[in-house]
């Protein structure tokens, strides 16, 4: 391999190579349906700066080229839009539709749950204010019936107090009726003991004056 | 033989000879079965077992291989969808065959002693002229002469269609140029600078200690390349099917 890369540099272009490059080309190239052969010779003439054609653009090779291309794309063609790409697709299609249905029957359970949730609460609201209205009237009858029961205790007591003050004021007017007698008797004896007898009735009308 | 020769791997030979025509009466056809209608037929059996193992199973969730087809699948049809519309899904078979030929073709030639289908302008160009015949001949069935309109873009004032219309005219006819001279030289010019790297390696290493250590630059330039080129050649069967769906689009959709 590396001999004939420095071979293709070290031949120069002389009078004498390129004749006996050509002639190369000619006794090679008699098979001129062997590209192979060609392109050795071309190898060979490259570096002596002979411009054989380059491969891409070799117009033999064009009908064979153009007939398997077309024959090659058209099977490929066939068998992609017959059968690959169709099996594909559908499988895909398919999927998206089982994909779609779920997202469908989940939504709707979703809703079902909401309504159920939403029935729910309603139901507790109600209930809630059921329950704050009974909570309302029991206090309201209590708070009545307490009020009746205090009024009904203090009138009670009213008139016991009012009793027991009439039954005070009876007995203090007793006992200040009495306090007289006492002052006269008590006199009495006082003077008796220093002047000598004294009638009572004398005794009481002093007490009455000295009462005034 | 001509190991470090970066010619030599475009070269193409007979396996089976098929010549037809008089080589005399100058109208001699060469139509063999070669090296290049091997990895034709080569590139078309890998899709077709690929697409074939992809879609064998079937199954709900997808495995491996099920899966790499699928997003095979899906990648062109969106990428059709989104340049030519759902009118344009009618090309999907075609869009699809054709990236899947290149990309293939484009990665088999990246193995050693692999002929690359796709560095023969001939390959590219016929390629690039169905693209193009499917255009012209599906905008006429489709559209009649308002496929016309393509060349005529709207809301353009009429002073400067003189000049716009061959503009877009010109521009129409270099697409098919473009379409398979960008293949073929991306392909071309990476397997021989490839090949030109890897041949330094060669001829380097063949000197002796010296010569092994100085082998060592051409050698990781060969490496880095060779991942290069698998990056071109997924890259330019993409943009091979791009131009081709918004070329199509031109079709179903030829007024702007």
């Amino acid at each position: 391999m590396v001999t004939q890369a420095y071979a293709q540099e070290a031949v120069t272009p002389t009078e004498e190579n390129l004749d006996h490059a050509v002639d190369a080309t000619h006794g090679e190239g008699v098979d001129a349906h062997d590209p192979t052969a060609d392109t050795h010779a071309t190898t060979e003439a490259h570096g002596e700066g002979h411009s054989d054609v380059f491969p891409p653009f070799d117009p033999a090779t064009f009908p064979s080229q153009l007939l398997w291309l077309a024959i090659s794309f058209a099977a490929l063609y066939l068998l992609m839009s017959k059968v690959a790409l169709p099996k594909v697709g559908s499988i895909i299609e398919k999927r998206q539709a089982t994909i779609d249905a779920d997202l469908q029957a989940a939504d709707a359970d979703r809703q079902k749950t909401d309504a159920a949730i939403a029935s729910y609460e309603k139901a507790l609201a109600e209930a809630k204010s059921k329950a704050q209205a009974i909570a309302t009237q029991s206090r309201d009858a209590m708070q009545a019936d307490l009020a009746a029961k205090r009024s009904a205790a203090e009138a009670t007591l009213a008139t016991k107090v009012s009793e027991a003050e009439a039954r005070i004021t009876t007995t203090k007017n007793a006992a200040l009726a009495h306090v007289d007698e006492i002052a006269a008797e008590t006199a009495q004896a006082v003077v008796g003991q220093f002047v000598g007898d004294v009638s009572a009735d004398s005794v009481r009308a002093a007490v009455a004056k000295v009462k005034g | 033989m001509a190991g470090t020769d970066p010619i030599h791997q475009f070269v193409i030979y007979d396996l089976f000879p098929i010549h037809i025509g008089d080589e005399a009466a100058g109208n001699a056809l060469n139509l063999s079965f070669t090296n290049s209608s091997l990895f034709m037929v080569v590139t078309v059996a890998v899709l077709t077992a690929f697409m074939a193992m992809s879609a064998s199973k079937a199954s709900m969730v997808p495995g491996r291989f099920q899966l790499a087809g699928e997003l095979a699948y899906s990648f062109v049809a969106n990428m059709l969808r989104s340049s030519a519309g759902t009118e344009g899904m009618k090309f999907f078979p075609f869009v699809f065959s054709l990236f899947g030929f290149v990309l293939v073709a484009n990665l088999l030639g990246m193995f050693p002693y692999f002929f690359t289908v796709t560095s023969h302008i001939i390959v590219t160009a016929a390629l690039a002229l169905l693209v193009i015949s499917v255009v012209i001949l599906y905008g006429f069935f489709r559209h009649g002469p308002k496929f016309l309109k393509l060349f005529v873009p709207a809301g353009v004032p009429g002073y400067v269609l003189p000049i716009v219309v061959p503009i877009e005219i010109i521009s129409f006819l270099s697409r098919p140029i473009s379409l398979s001279v960008r293949l073929f030289g991306n392909i071309l010019a990476g397997h021989i600078t490839l090949k030109v790297f890897s041949g330094f390696v060669v001829s380097l290493g063949a000197l002796g200690a010296l010569g092994w250590l100085g082998a060592l630059l051409p050698l990781i330039m060969t490496v880095a390349i060779t991942a290069l080129e698998l990056l071109v050649a997924v890259v330019q069967a993409y943009v091979f099917a791009v131009l081709t769906s918004m070329y199509l689009n031109d079709a179903v959709h030829p007024s702007h």
